[in-house]
């Protein structure tokens, strides 16, 4: 410290004495050390609070429907007629509308996802890349109202073109822009799991004669599999959750029906309709908002379960 | 080593006319975008011979090694000039296929990088891209494999298990075992030791002395032990140039360049 002082003459502190000066100051501030994470703590107790009372709510209203509605008639009804004289309350249109919207928004997307996301991460040069991704994240952007107005007026319109048959209200459509919706999540999660495989992999393949598409499909893609299917899950549990480009599009026929031209209503669009409209509150059609509500969360929640178990089960180690 | 020492120097000439050449490199000059790395080189690689490159930090010697499988080129804006044959075929040529270059010439890295899979997938993933799909054969070249890098006798009760269970000199010897599989003619290996202990390093050179038995040998050290210990020939580069080049014997006893003793001495600055 004196060395230092003398080498620089004009210097008048020395960091040890400002630094004990500071302790002192320091003190003071002992409180906040103390108070904050408790404070902090709260704050994280009210969310996880909130989400419980949610749960809770769900919960009870749906017993209270059940005491109406026998869980076996609902769960294996396939006739849905709430506003009928004789409602029937069967969950299975709703369940059914819901696998197959989502299952079309997949088979967009995957492939489609997946494919970008190895033109991003393996042959994009960086310049190229630069500029995609924030384009793909401007989609990722977009509100979902616009989605659902995109399929109602735009693509129903053009499959109508091709496909002679199709309602002017269908799942087709929804299903495909739901898909479109969901390409930037999957690409770039996928891409994100496919450039963090180190670049000793690819070279220790391309060392051994391999061509660049042979290195993406026998190691990139196994090494960040794990990635890619929670991707995959995360995309599912999206198509499942969505809300608006369905009740736009899809209409409102409560059908039991595999038939992909022809309208059909997912669990949220049901959701939708019954709480739009002026059903009283404590009647049978009510309740059954909740119990699907609940069906809805279960279906998430196994989606959340296994993206977790995949991407554990799937973890490469490297 | 053991064959040069004790021989004359005519008698070691003489040697070096018959031995085989498979890499004969012209004239070869390399620019990283604007940086001159390799400075007209000229230097022949001998068949079933461990040829070392040393050299201080940032010479260019990785560079020139990963030029002779052309893996240089993953490096965007590198250009070359000069001629690079491979058993008389210029690998320089647009139009020579990386593919069939790499299969022939291995390359085993600084830092061990297994794939992300089990010690038999990691050796069997070489064969497998090359077409071979009989589980007996594969099966047969895993073990022949492993025993050729003497890392048969540790793993053969684990082959399932994931390869980064392995500690670092296992794996060094697990990615030199990937590399056999494809029974290549040439393997270049960066600093293959540097990031083992002591012992796996004497595992990996004792391996290196039974490899050259069948495969030739190129490899770059910054242990000057090392080279003297394994190597037959020797390549001294500094700044992008190759100084000296000679049997190891010669250059480490009585180098012909200034600069070349001053570098095994340790005097270099
Ligand atoms: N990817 C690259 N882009 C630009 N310049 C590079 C690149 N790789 C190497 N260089 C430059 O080329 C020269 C030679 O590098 P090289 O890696 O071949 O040295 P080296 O002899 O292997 O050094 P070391 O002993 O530290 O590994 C250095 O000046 C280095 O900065
Ligand atoms: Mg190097």
């Amino acid at each position: 410290m004196r060395r230092n002082s003398q080498m620089n003459e004009e210097e008048t502190w020395h960091v040890r004495d400002l630094l004990t000066e500071n302790k002192s100051a320091k003190n003071r501030s002992e409180l906040g050390e103390k108070f904050i994470p408790k404070l902090l703590l709260f704050i994280a107790l009210l969310s996880i609070l909130t989400t419980i009372l949610i749960v809770i709510t769900l919960v009870t209203e749906t017993i209270g429907f059940f005491s109406e509605v026998p869980l076996l008639e609902f769960f294996t009804g396939t006739v849905l007629k709430p506003l009928s004289q004789n409602p029937e309350f069967g969950i299975l249109p709703l369940i059914n509308g819901t696998i197959i919207s989502s299952a079309i928004a997949m088979l967009v997307a995957g492939p489609i996802g997946i494919m970008t996301a190895i033109y991003l991460s393996e042959y994009a040069t960086d310049r190229a890349r630069r500029v995609l991704k924030p384009m793909l994240e401007l989609l990722a952007g977009i509100p979902t109202i616009v989605y659902g107005f995109f399929a109602f007026t735009f693509v129903t319109p053009l499959l109508r073109e091709f496909i002679p048959g199709l309602e002017a209200t269908n799942i087709l459509s929804p299903g495909i822009v739901m898909g479109i919706m969901i390409i930037p999540m999957i690409a770039s999660l996928s891409e994100d799991a496919m450039s963090s495989v180190p670049n000793a992999m690819r070279e220790g393949a391309l060392a051994l004669g391999a061509t660049k598409l042979e290195v993406t499909f026998r190691v990139i893609i196994p090494a960040a599999l794990s990635g890619i299917i929670s991707s995959f899950v995360l995309g599912i549990s999206r198509a499942i959750g969505e809300t608006m480009i369905v009740t736009i599009a899809s209409g409102s026929s409560k059908n039991f029906t595999f038939d992909i031209t022809q309208s059909m209503q997912t669990m949220t669009a049901y959701i939708v309709e019954v709480s739009g409209g002026d059903a009283p509150a404590g009647s049978t059609i009510y309740y059954s908002l909740y119990a699907v509500a609940m069906t809805l969360f279960v279906f998430t929640l196994i989606m959340n379960i296994i993206a977790r178990y995949i991407s554990k089960r799937f973890k490469e180690e490297y | 080593m053991n064959m040069i020492v004790g021989k004359s120097k005519q008698e070691d000439q003489q040697m070096k006319n018959n031995a085989e050449i498979v890499f004969e490199t012209k004239d070869l000059n390399l620019w990283y975008g604007n940086t001159h790395a390799l400075k007209n080189i000229n230097l022949p690689i001998y068949e079933k011979k461990v040829t070392a490159i040393i050299g201080p930090s940032g010479c260019g010697k990785s560079t020139y090694l990963k030029t002779l499988n052309r893996m240089v080129e993953l490096v965007q804006g590198v250009k070359t000039s000069g001629e690079i044959t491979y058993r008389n075929e210029n690998i320089l040529n647009r139009s020579f296929k990386v593919e069939e270059l790499r299969t022939n010439v291995g390359m085993v890295f600084q830092k061990p990088n297994p794939f992300p899979k089990s010690i038999y997938e990691n050796i069997a993933y070489g064969p497998k891209i090359h077409g071979i799909k009989n589980k007996k054969i594969l099966d047969q070249i895993v073990e022949k494999s492993l025993r050729g890098a003497y890392i048969w006798d540790e793993v053969k009760d684990r082959l399932k298990e994931n390869a980064y269970g392995l500690s670092g000199g296992q794996q060094q010897r697990l990615c030199i075992a990937r590399c056999l599989a494809i029974e290549p003619d040439v393997i270049l290996m960066d600093e293959p030791t540097s990031a083992l202990d002591p012992k796996s390093t004497l595992k990996v050179e004792e391996l290196i002395q039974e490899l050259k038995k069948d495969y030739s040998i190129v490899i770059v050290t910054h242990n000057m032990q090392q080279a003297a210990r394994i190597s037959d020939h020797t390549a001294f580069m500094l700044n992008g140039e190759l100084v000296e080049f000679s049997d190891t014997d010669t250059l480490f006893s009585t180098p012909m360049d200034r600069r070349t003793e001053d570098y095994i001495t340790g005097r270099f600055s």
